[in-house]
């Protein structure tokens, strides 16, 4: 007897996502995505992105189910990203699963974004040794969890007090003159630069920092302290070296990323880190992790850049992992959730 | 030929079944819940409740029709992306509906003695949905957005002497028009009957795009020295 057949449904923030996926062998993962629309905004629409989920809907749908070569009534469940995210985006793709799920007589899963961030790993690497530390940085989120069982409970260790990490990125990008989203232009700019060039400030990582915010992450001053530098250059008349602030900048970050998800693992007994979210495509964050964990002989798994950005078969992958470990799938009347706890990885039966 | 409705145009979310024929068109089972806040959950249990209700299977449908607004874009998405998504699934035909004209049509057969009527519905920030019909339910003019008495002159224009619909009833003060109790919100059965038509037809499907009617709130960029203050 073969795998279930699970399709998972991503529409949390400006992706439109469709995954398929038997047990952990992913058959498509179609995207469609409204980033060119918010370009111009330097940032992510809510408005504009609920609109183009609905229009990219069906369509994605129809991709996906080519790639796989299957009907959407050989699916066995679907999976929906229920929150947290944009609400009316969210919206969308839960009132889309719930339609596919009543035509097709199929159970639905309303599952956590964050938790699917983690659970696409298992469709490259395999099952996910647990207790595990997961790092998820992106534009929209930045958070160290526990993983003790990733179908049914996940314990934030900590999240940004401010600026998502990525959200930092596309600021600082704003500021140099780097399109929108900052992540890959800033990679590539800070090749070219320095790293220990500009001693930018790194937050919450001072000793007065540890007892409330020993897992947290702060970014919102580092964003002001290099629009600082850069105001001072131009203001000298100086040119703004970009590969030198950009190479500074991304160290920053990345160094209390890594810095702060190897503690974790210190500290929870735990050798196996998890990284997943956009800014997990950064190749100055890869490089750090996989020196720092080395160092500490700690597991490092981190997913192909694809598989890290929002997706849908990061839904899918959790929907497989749920069905396996025989969760009850969600009812109907499942609501979207913007806030969505990360303690909830699904929305229960 | 069995047929699906969804409506989540207004606070109403709406589902219900029908059965077109050549004779005209039967309600078969309909639920509807007023929550402005709360399409998204009430939706798809409405429409397993009027399908057991019947004891119809969701392949019995050959269509889906789909109340296109206008109203409030979020709740409106919601039915949208249910029809659309099932339509898919069901491999079956989805027709729009403007939602106004469904109250329109509902609420000029009810009284042909009362000449042209305005619809409006509540479009949120003070202001309404709106649309002119004339008796038969053709519309006169519309769909638009604006305030209550940005309307006064376009219903004096076309003769206007009553008014329908949520939105009507909560500026009624403003409109200085009768306000009839009903139809508050878009009638399931007018719903089908306006597509009635294409359903016989076995018409090519149609995309359901939402009448949105206003553009997306989108702040425009800040200039990047606004990331000192
Ligand atoms: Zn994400």
């Amino acid at each position: 007897m073969s795998e279930p057949l699970i399709l998972g449904i991503e529409t949390s923030c400006d992706e439109t996502g469709i995954g398929i996926v038997r047990g952990r062998t992913l058959l498509a993962d179609a995207l469609a995505s409204s980033v060119d629309e918010h370009a111009r905004f330097g940032g992510v629409v809510p408005e504009v992105a609920s609109r183009a989920h609905l229009e990219a809907i069906v369509p994605t749908m129809s991709r996906a189910l080519t790639d796989a070569g299957i009907a959407l009534r050989d699916v066995d469940a679907i999976a929906v990203t229920a929150g947290p995210g944009l609400a009316g985006a969210l919206l969308v793709g839960v009132a889309a699963a719930k339609g596919y799920a009543v035509a097709i007589e199929k159970p639905i899963y309303g599952v956590n974004h964050l938790a699917a961030h983690v659970a696409v790993d298992t469709l490259e690497h395999g099952p996910l040794p647990e207790p595990a530390v997961a790092l998820l940085v992106s534009g929209g989120h930045s958070s160290l969890l526990l993983v003790d069982d990733l179908a049914r409970g996940v314990r934030p260790l900590g999240g940004t007090i401010d600026d998502a990490a990525g959200e930092a990125f596309d600021k600082v990008a704003r500021l140099l003159g780097l399109p929108f989203p900052g992540g890959p232009p800033i990679d590539r700019a800070a090749r070219d630069g320095d790293p220990a060039s500009i001693a930018f400030p790194r937050g919450l990582t001072a000793p007065r920092d540890q007892a409330d915010h020993r897992f947290d992450f702060s970014f919102s001053g580092l964003k002001t302290a290099v629009a600082r530098w850069v105001e001072a250059r131009e203001r000298a008349g100086e040119p703004v070296p970009v590969a030198q602030v950009a190479a500074s900048f991304q160290e920053a970050v990345c160094d209390v990323l890594t810095a702060k998800a190897v503690a974790a693992c210190d500290e929870n007994g735990v050798d196996m880190l998890v990284i997943g979210g956009g800014v997990a495509a950064n190749s100055r964050l890869r490089a750090l992790a996989v020196r720092r964990c080395a160092q500490r002989g700690i597991a490092l798994r981190i997913p192909r850049p694809r598989l890290c950005t929002d997706n849908g078969a990061m839904v899918a992958a959790l929907g497989s992992h749920l069905a396996a470990a025989g969760v009850a799938p969600s009812r109907l009347d499942l609501p979207a959730d913007s806030a969505m706890p990360l303690a909830m990885v699904s929305v229960p039966g | 030929m069995r047929v699906l409705v969804l409506d989540s145009a207004t606070p109403a979310v709406t589902a219900a079944l029908a059965e077109i024929s050549l004779g005209g068109v039967a309600l078969l089972a309909q639920r509807r819940t007023v929550d402005a806040r709360a399409h998204g959950e009430l939706l798809a249990p409405e429409v397993e409740a009027v399908l057991r209700e019947t004891g119809a299977r969701v392949r019995d449908l050959v269509a889906i029709v789909a109340g296109l607004g206008p109203g409030p874009f979020t709740g409106l998405r919601v039915g949208l992306a249910t029809a659309a998504s099932m339509g898919q699934a069901l491999d079956v035909p989805t027709y729009g509906v403007c939602s106004l004209d469904a109250i329109g049509l509902a609420a000029t057969s009810a009284d042909a003695d009362a000449g042209p009527v305005l619809v409006a519905t509540d479009a949120r920030r003070r202001e309404i949905y709106w649309a002119v019909y004339e008796v038969g339910g053709a519309r006169l003019f519309g769909p638009a957005v604006g305030r209550p008495d940005d309307v006064l002159d376009a219903v004096a224009r076309l003769g206007v002497r009553w008014a329908v619909g949520e939105g009507a009833q909560r500026y009624a003060d403003l409109l200085d028009l009768t306000v009839a109790d009903e139809p508050r919100y878009p009638p399931p059965a007018a719903l089908v009957a306006l597509a009635s038509d294409r359903v016989l037809a076995a018409a090519p499907s149609e995309r359901l795009t939402p009448l949105y009617l206003r553009r997306p709130d989108a702040v425009a960029p800040r200039a990047p020295k606004a990331v000192l203050r």
